[in-house]
């Protein structure tokens, strides 16, 4: 008797905690945002879990449309000089901070100093090489920081000067390397101004709340120059890295907006939520790296025979479960700038069966046979996914006379002999960084020599090299005219698909469930969403 | 008893800096490091970074600036959570996992020993079948698999309470993961309990009681129960700890801030700092959870003494 007497008043504060925590809610957007956040720091963050509270309150000289497409954000406007060098804004005269205090050129110098500042140690200082001096900043062989090529003409006009034109700058300043900070703040405060208490915004949101390991916090910022178009009051960022606790939490009703699902639960969410999956493309390439450094890989036959017998049209549909795209070329489609069809080799569209027989007869031809198979070992990091795909994939080459050993990694040891060298065959992925397609292909890139000898290949794992390849991308480094850059570009993807100097299996989707309560979420390439688009109906 | 207590904390010393140094050497000769990731760094952008956290340092001037630190009570930057120093990621977890893992420690000690005594008392009846399936469950069921099915069944289906989720305050937010937490502990000390009770009521001493014509309840509260204990004692430290330090699943599943799932990703993520400051903490609380078993184990019984 008394236990159920218990039980029934522990219901019941349940029930009414829960009754109080939804009335009190009334326009929050419960966002499931995966990852722990390292930081609220623009200039520290690395992960796009970091990103979407950051570019909910802090914004740069340009910023997002809902499509994904760059607008004008701080800035009011922008030109360009001739040799496409230099590009001169103008900020917006109600840009405040959420303190009130005017947003001004020289926030925009400092957070771009900040970024170079070899003291920051930020591990994405080099997506804004492209900026006069930055390089040379950052490893610092140039100590003034007054060298850097972003420059406060007066309060309101920053000027930047570019190493090469840069055609896709307007979408790499929306990305939070670009970011500005509080000058004002950081002065006071130094290193802890991104701390929630200190933190001001020029956003439409300002974080308030932070419990590590559970959730971020933000709320409307009513200084923000947009505030009256802004129909979301607070958002929080759910930490749960649990996806099916996710779904969870999402089919009880207290998630918005899922930023990831299990893959195996799409059919589920077809079923009983019509509609609210959301699998779109976005910018980006799952692909095996065939170690070019090892003699059987040399050979282009083999890498030919690797490549076509997979049957990349099954592993979406049917190994992934998600309708992945099966990637024949290098450069997603959607990358802007560039030739609007995806590369697509003859070979793509020849009968399945018979690409298997063409595979095993150049096999045969390099020497290798049943009784003489080549042996390799996949070497992925430890995912579901990547075992299910290196699974399919060596029964695909299993016919052509090749035995998988399987090996599996943590993501850092993985990627650790991926950029050793120490592998034969192995899994990788890159979501572009920004949309262009050189973004992709500089991951093909011939290595360059260092002090001492050494060879530094970056993200070129599979040490693919081709002199023409490269000279074609410096070329397109300082062509102006971005249609004659696209087809530069689109060359040196065909010389490095027709070599076959990388597996590319999938491009990327992006997977999200938005409920039917919530509008202005579009679906975009370069899968971003920020919150002032977004509303939301009772 | 305090001159044995001291000789037990004194004891510890040597063992928590052989723990730590272990520790400390062993992640940084394991693969990888907390700058891998799917995107290799230029050089020199990861020269700042391993500058910033002393990595570039040799490994035992490392480990001695560690250890420096260590004295000082600075526990050092996390690499994960870079908001946060080690101290302040842990101050935040710590006392939440504390207040879960308590929680779910004293609720799930209550019910193991009750349903452990009647299922002892009814043995071989259908109070006894009942219990054994319901423990039997929290023994056999995955703490992860309970978690998504009490999250479907309370937070889907029926939305009585929160999926997951923490709001300060929020008793709602709590049922579920101390549900999950609490069980499978219940039911070991209940089985535990049962086995240790059944013996006890069997033995000589107990047939005396009930000869002499005392009642159920007084031989059980005089004779059985404290004998009964012993072995559930024995096995209440180790449980505490798991409470305290092993709700990772819980914390994953239901979204909580503890310390547990700093630990995982510290290690995964190769924090050093992070990693080094969970494994200080756990070890301080295991040998003062074990301490205060052995003394009331000694309390207990007589025949152990502090030798």
């Amino acid at each position: 008797m008394k236990l159920t007497t218990t039980f029934k008043a522990v219901t019941a504060a349940g029930v009414f905690a829960l009754m109080m925590s939804t009335a009190a809610s009334a326009v929050t957007l419960q966002l499931h945002n995966g990852g722990d956040p390292r930081t609220l720091d623009p200039h520290k963050a690395s992960g796009n879990w970091e990103d979407r509270p950051i570019s909910d309150y802090i914004e740069g000289l340009m910023t997002l449309d809902a499509a994904g497409e760059p607008i004008l954000g701080q800035a009011a406007s922008y030109e360009v000089s001739e040799d496409g060098l230099v590009y001169t804004f103008t900020l917006r005269d109600d840009a405040v901070w959420s303190d009130g205090t005017p947003v001004t050129a020289q926030d925009f110098v400092l957070g771009a100093q900040r970024l170079q500042d070899p003291a920051t140690a930020s591990s994405y200082a080099y997506l804004n090489h492209f900026i006069l001096n930055a390089e040379a900043i950052n490893s610092s062989e140039i100590t003034d920081f007054d060298e850097l090529g972003v420059k406060a003409l007066d309060d309101k006009t920053v000027e930047i000067t570019l190493n090469a034109p840069t055609p896709y700058l307007l979408a790499a300043l929306t990305h939070y390397t670009a970011y500005p900070v509080p000058s004002h703040v950081v002065e006071e405060v130094g290193e802890e101004w991104s701390q929630v208490g200190n933190l001001v915004a020029n956003g439409p949101y300002i974080p308030v709340e932070w419990v590590p390991g559970s959730f971020i916090r933000s709320e409307k910022n009513e200084s923000y120059y947009d505030a009256a178009n802004v129909a979301i009051d607070e958002v929080v960022y759910h930490i749960t890295e649990d996806d099916n606790a996710a779904l969870n939490r999402y089919r009880a009703g207290e998630f918005d907006i899922l930023s990831s699902f299990p893959a195996d639960q799409y059919q589920l969410l077809q079923d009983q939520y019509p509609g609210e999956a959301h699998v779109a493309p976005f910018l980006g390439v799952y692909y095996y790296v065939m170690n070019q450094s090892l003699p059987e890989l040399q050979d282009v036959n083999v890498r030919k025979a690797l490549s076509i017998a997979i049957n990349r049209e099954v592993i979406g549909p049917d190994v992934l479960g998600t309708g992945e795209l099966p990637a024949y070329g290098w450069v997603p489609p959607g990358t802007a700038n560039f030739p609007s069809e995806a590369y697509m080799p003859e070979w793509a569209s020849e009968d399945y069966g018979a690409r298997v027989e063409e595979a095993t007869a150049l096999m045969e031809a390099a020497g290798y046979s049943a009784d003489n198979p080549l042996s390799l070992q996949l070497r992925y990091n430890t995912n579901e996914n990547h075992r299910r795909i290196a699974v399919a994939i060596a029964s695909m080459w299993e016919p052509i006379h090749v035995r998988v050993e399987l090996f599996n990694a943590e993501v850092g040891p993985h990627y650790d002999a991926l950029q050793e060298g120490d592998f034969q065959i192995g899994r990788a992925g890159w979501l572009m960084d920004y949309n262009d397609a050189s973004n992709m292909l500089d991951l093909l890139k011939s290595g360059t020599e260092q002090a001492g000898g050494t060879v530094a290949w970056g993200n070129n794992y599979g040490r693919y090299s081709n002199a023409e390849y490269d000279d074609l991308l410096t070329q397109a480094m300082s062509e102006l005219d971005l249609e004659a850059r696209g087809e530069l570009l689109a060359q040196a993807e065909k010389i490095a698909m027709d070599e076959f100097g990388v597996l590319p299996i999938y491009y990327y989707v992006s997977k999200w469930v938005v409920s039917p309560r919530i509008s202005g979420f579009e679906d975009n390439p370069v899968d971003r969403h920020l919150t002032r688009y977004l509303s939301k109906s009772e | 008893m305090l001159a044995y207590a001291l000789r037990r904390v004194l004891s510890a010393i040597p063992v928590a800096l052989i723990a730590v140094t272990a520790c400390f050497f062993i992640l940084r000769l394991a693969p990888g490091g907390p700058f891998d990731a799917e995107r290799a760094l230029p050089a020199n952008i990861l020269r700042n970074l391993r500058a910033a956290y002393d990595l570039d340092q040799p490994l035992i001037v490392q480990y001695f600036l560690y250890l420096g630190r260590l004295l000082q009570g600075d526990l050092g930057p996390s690499m994960v959570v870079q908001d946060f120093t080690v101290s302040q990621l842990l101050a935040l977890g710590l006392p939440f996992s504390i207040m879960l893992g308590l929680t779910a420690f004293v609720i799930a000690t209550a019910i193991g020993l009750l349903a452990g005594m009647v299922a002892a008392v009814t043995q071989n009846k259908w109070p006894d079948y009942v219990l054994v399936l319901v423990v039997m469950i929290g023994v056999i069921v995955p703490n992860f698999l309970m978690g998504s099915l009490l999250q479907l069944v309370f937070g889907v289906y029926l939305k009585w309470l929160p999926a997951g989720g923490w709001r300060a305050g929020s008793i709602a937010h709590l049922i579920l993961p101390i549900t999950v937490l609490a069980w499978p502990h219940a039911a070991r000390i209940s089985r535990l309990m049962r086995g240790s009770m059944i013996e006890v009521l069997g033995s000589n001493y107990v047939r005396t009681a009930r000869a002499k014509g005392l009642g159920q309840r007084l031989v059980l509260a005089r004779h059985a129960i404290k004998p009964a204990l012993i072995p559930v004692v024995s096995y209440l430290g180790p449980g505490l700890s798991y409470l305290l330090t092993g709700s990772l699943i819980v914390e994953q599943i239901f979204g909580l801030p503890g310390i547990g799932k700093y630990f995982i990703n510290a290690a995964l993520n190769r924090d050093y700092g992070l990693v080094l400051g969970t494994v200080v903490l756990y070890m301080a609380l295991i040998l003062v959870l074990n301490l205060l078993v052995d003394l009331a184990y000694a309390w207990l019984d007589p025949k152990v003494r502090y030798r």
